[in-house]
């Protein structure tokens, strides 16, 4: 046919290069897990999003009409576990980590492909497990599994969903483990440490966090199901144990997961600001060093959930004083970020709009993460809804902005598509508003002393609660127009070329879709990153 | 031309490293790294052991009286003789002798089976006895040394339960390590390592190691606590 | 090959340290120094045993890759922050003056 043969042939890439369920389920191309990852993530996150909802739904009104106490619990508990172990732990790190880690070192693969493809299907039975338990009437424990409520009174399925978690951290695990060899031993030639993209050295300090809190809590929540059991009681106070003792097992985990979740995002800052300014980063080293430090440090402050549980008066003020240290290295990120942007070529491309919400939202979820870390404020507002707006603009504001942003900037190398720009536009708009509505209200909420966890609340707090129902809804519809949009753009989306935003880096060198090996021969790195001095000036598109 | 060695080498290479240096140092490396993870995994049931011990210092010294010392102590040294083989397999492969090699680590195998045999006796003893935590625990009457008899304190079922988790955890190591060991002894068997590609003897060995490392710790923080007489 | 062969004496020798220690800290543990030092003596045992397991079983002392030996000390260094920090808690629970 004529118009066929007028057509230049196809170029063969990661996604053309063979067809079928099993290149698919057995593929061990890093690209296609990537892919994977992100399809079972965005899944599992409209799962957690559908009890968002509903949660939201209830606090629409002071009675408690919509459901009885006992399902509100399962819904706040599982939109908690879906959100944090299924969503915004492997998010970043396990799609666009996955996808642009060895394409950023110039590698051909991650270290060790076939135990991606593994950490995906550990995922997959984990995840599986948690629908199962949803189904089957879900947990009502909270996210964080606390004894003794957990191990003795709870009716829910805690054993399945500590299992469910349980099985989930090894997939976490060996994501990381894998990006660390890769980082140390896949690198291209000529690209050292101080080459590195910033996107690289915050994964690799995330990936630090993985491999050694992860196992903390594998092994605090197999406790948990032990004790529930068999009824042996490690945190039951009749055999003298300490339910105490359970919360400095989980934070220890759980709080540097905060930083599993927001370095992947600072990640994604680096690289999108620096494109989006036409400037090299400001500041280099200390942005790097400051990935390693958070994760250092992370580890240091854990105690600071628990400073009303009864720990010591002397450990909460160690704890207290560790956890303002931790502000420094996220402080000077923030501060080189802006430093970056200062007299630079900015455009206003979406990834860019969604990155100044983050830069906006993630300070002031830090500031408000200080106000916790000191003793006093934090014994007045423990457990209440100043304490979820604080984590919401950290997890939501920063990390969910943040991995919005990375999806759209990478789209184009991702699936060879650009995405419509308006509409990205529109819908960066209406996550910002969206989520300010919902959880501005929210910290003033908390400050008057609206508890958390309960499904009905006092009259004088409705008008707040109303104002966060109306901006969860205007949120909802700013997530679900970039999954359509973005569908759509799949199919109808203009060919966005090898590198749409002139950007620097060696993922931006290859075509897109990258071919399965990344690259046609192994590129010899002679720069540093962000050499934007050089570049054109402009961004093409978006603006 | 190549070298028959080089050519068996080229095909032991996965496609995505660049020579077989960097393909062995990165699969030592991950190896290193996931032995790091168990410390930590292992590390959550340690700090339970710190922070109960230091709470109930007497109570571990009683519970340690329970520990029997000649099946624990011929485990410490069935376990340290395993390492040995383990090391000498692998030194073994390196030098191309791979019927060693299988030998070596098949003896490996079997000693573990020993330590997992002497391992169940000693929880058939506590079963007997009655000190499994929770719903099976029976031991609510204590011999004294002077022979009088009272009720044990129930903060013993702590001990017994972190007894168990530890060595249960260790022991679904070491049937782990046997089943890891026994593959690598049938590949060893069937002539698949050289010299220049026998890193999966070396890893494999690695993860061994550090089960052996583990209960080096363990001996003395479960049967060594109390001064009595064997 | 990078990699040492070491004279299979050398395992041996390490193999009768380990033994040797073994001994050592079983008798060492009949003899009566007080719960603590008995308790540090024992611990400071098993670490000289995890060392040469760790130097010469596991060939840290030979690895050319020295990337390995940080990453394990990193561990256990982690292990004992992990430590260090609960029992600040534990330790200090009836300091002072506080309610028991």
């Amino acid at each position: 046919m004529a118009t066929a043969a007028a057509l230049p042939t196809e170029r063969q890439n990661y996604l053309n290069s063979n067809y079928g369920w099993k290149s698919w389920l057995l593929t061990t191309d890093h690209k296609r897990i990537a892919i994977l990852y992100l399809i079972s993530i965005t899944f599992m996150f409209f799962i957690g999003g559908f009890f968002a909802t509903m949660i939201r739904l209830e606090l629409l009104t002071p009675a408690g009409d919509l459901m009885t106490s006992d399902t509100y619990n399962k819904m706040f508990s599982m939109h908690g576990i879906v959100m944090v172990f299924f969503f915004l732990i492997p998010s970043i790190p396990a799609t666009l980590g996955n996808f642009f880690i060895p394409m950023m070192i110039g590698a051909k693969d991650l270290a060790f492909p076939r135990l991606n493809l593994l950490s995906w299907y550990i995922y997959i039975v984990s995840a599986g497990l948690m629908i199962y338990v949803i189904l089957t009437g879900g947990v009502d424990t909270g996210w964080t599994f606390y004894p003794p409520f957990s191990t003795t009174y709870s009716n829910s399925n805690v054993v399945l969903a500590g299992i469910a978690v349980f099985i989930n951290g090894f997939s976490s695990i060996l994501t990381g483990l894998n990006f660390i060899v890769t980082t140390h031993r896949m690198r291209a030639p000529g690209l050292t440490w101080n080459r590195l993209p910033l996107f690289v050295w915050s994964h690799y300090a995330t990936s630090v966090i993985q491999v050694l809190g992860t196992p903390v809590v594998a092994i605090t929540v197999a406790l948990v199901a032990i004790e529930r059991l068999w009824h042996v009681g490690i945190f039951d106070p009749k055999v003298g144990g300490d339910p105490v003792l359970f919360q400095h097992l989980f934070w220890f985990y759980s709080h540097p997961a905060v930083y599993i979740m927001i370095l992947p995002s600072m990640a994604v800052m680096s690289e999108v600001v620096t494109c989006f300014s036409r400037k090299r980063i400001f500041g280099y080293h200390f942005v790097a060093l400051a990935s390693i430090a958070i994760a250092v440090l992370g580890f240091l402050v854990w105690a600071h959930h628990l400073f009303v549980a009864g720990i010591s008066a002397y450990a909460a003020l160690v704890f207290s004083l560790l956890s303002y240290f931790v502000a420094v290295p996220s402080a000077i990120k923030v501060f080189n970020w802006t430093a970056t942007m200062y007299k630079g070529q900015i455009s206003y491309a979406t990834p860019m709009l969604y990155a100044f919400g983050f830069i906006g939202l993630f300070t002031m979820g830090g500031m408000t993460g200080l106000f916790l870390a000191s003793l006093g404020i934090d014994v007045h507002v423990t457990d209440t809804y100043f304490v979820i707006a604080h984590f919401h603009f950290i997890m939501v504001g920063g990390a969910v902005m943040a991995y919005l942003s990375g999806i759209h900037f990478w789209w184009p190398k991702m699936t060879g598509k650009m995405y419509p720009e308006g509409w990205g536009k529109v819908a960066a708009g209406l996550v910002f508003i969206g989520f300010n509505l919902t959880f501005l209200p929210q910290f003033v909420l908390g400050y008057m002393g609206m508890p958390r966890r309960y499904h009905a609340y006092s009259g004088e707090f409705q008008v707040l609660n109303v104002l966060s129902t109306a901006g969860a809804s205007i949120l909802a519809i700013g997530y679900l127009l970039p999954l359509v949009y973005l569908l759509w753009s799949l199919r109808y989306g203009k060919d966005a070329g090898p590198n749409p935003w002139n950007a620097i880096g060696l993922e931006w060198m290859t075509s897109s879709p990258p071919p399965t090996h990344n690259f046609d021969e192994t590129p010899v790195v002679t720069w540093e990153a962000y050499e934007y001095d050089h570049a054109p000036q402009e961004v093409p598109v978006g603006n | 031309m190549a070298t028959s060695t080089e050519v068996v080498a080229q095909h032991s290479l996965q496609h995505h490293f660049a020579n077989m240096e960097q393909q062995r140092e990165s699969s030592t490396l991950g190896m290193w790294i996931f032995l790091v993870t168990e410390i930590l995994f292992f590390g959550g049931l340690f700090t339970a052991y710190v922070v109960y011990r230091s709470m109930y210092p007497d109570v571990w010294e009683m519970g340690s009286t329970h520990m029997e010392f000649w099946p624990g102590t011929i485990n410490t040294i069935v376990l340290l003789c395993s390492s040995l083989t383990v090391a000498l397999s692998v030194r073994a492969a390196a030098m191309g002798a791979q019927k060693t090699t299988a030998l070596l680590l098949l003896v490996t195998v079997l000693m573990g089976f020993g330590f997992c045999g002497i391992k169940a006796y000693e929880y058939h003893h506590h079963w007997v006895e009655g000190t499994i935590p929770g719903n099976l625990w029976h031991y609510n009457v204590a011999e004294n040394p002077d022979g009088t008899h009272s009720v044990p304190p129930h903060e013993l079922q702590l001990f017994f339960f972190l007894y168990f988790v530890m060595t249960g955890l260790h022991a679904l190591h070491v049937i782990i390590g046997m089943c890891i060991l026994s593959t690598i002894a049938f590949f060893a068997w069937k002539g698949k390592y050289t010299p220049e590609y026998h890193n999966p003897v070396h890893i494999s060995g690695l993860y061994w190691h550090f089960v052996d490392l583990v209960w080096i710790f363990l001996y003395p923080l479960l049967y060594l606590i109390a001064n009595k007489h064997v | 090959m990078s990699e040492h062969i070491l004279p299979k004496r050398m395992y041996l020798l390490v193999w009768a340290a380990l033994m040797g220690l073994m001994v050592l800290t079983a008798v060492l543990s009949r003899v009566p120094m007080g719960r603590e030092v008995n308790t540090i003596i024992a611990l400071i045992i098993a670490a000289i045993k995890a060392t040469l397991v760790l130097l010469f079983f596991m060939h840290l002392k030979y690895e050319s890759y020295k990337l390995s030996a940080v990453v394990f000390v990193a561990g256990f260094f982690w292990l004992l922050i992990f430590f260090g920090l609960t029992l600040t808690d534990y330790l200090s629970r009836h300091a002072f003056g506080a309610p028991h």
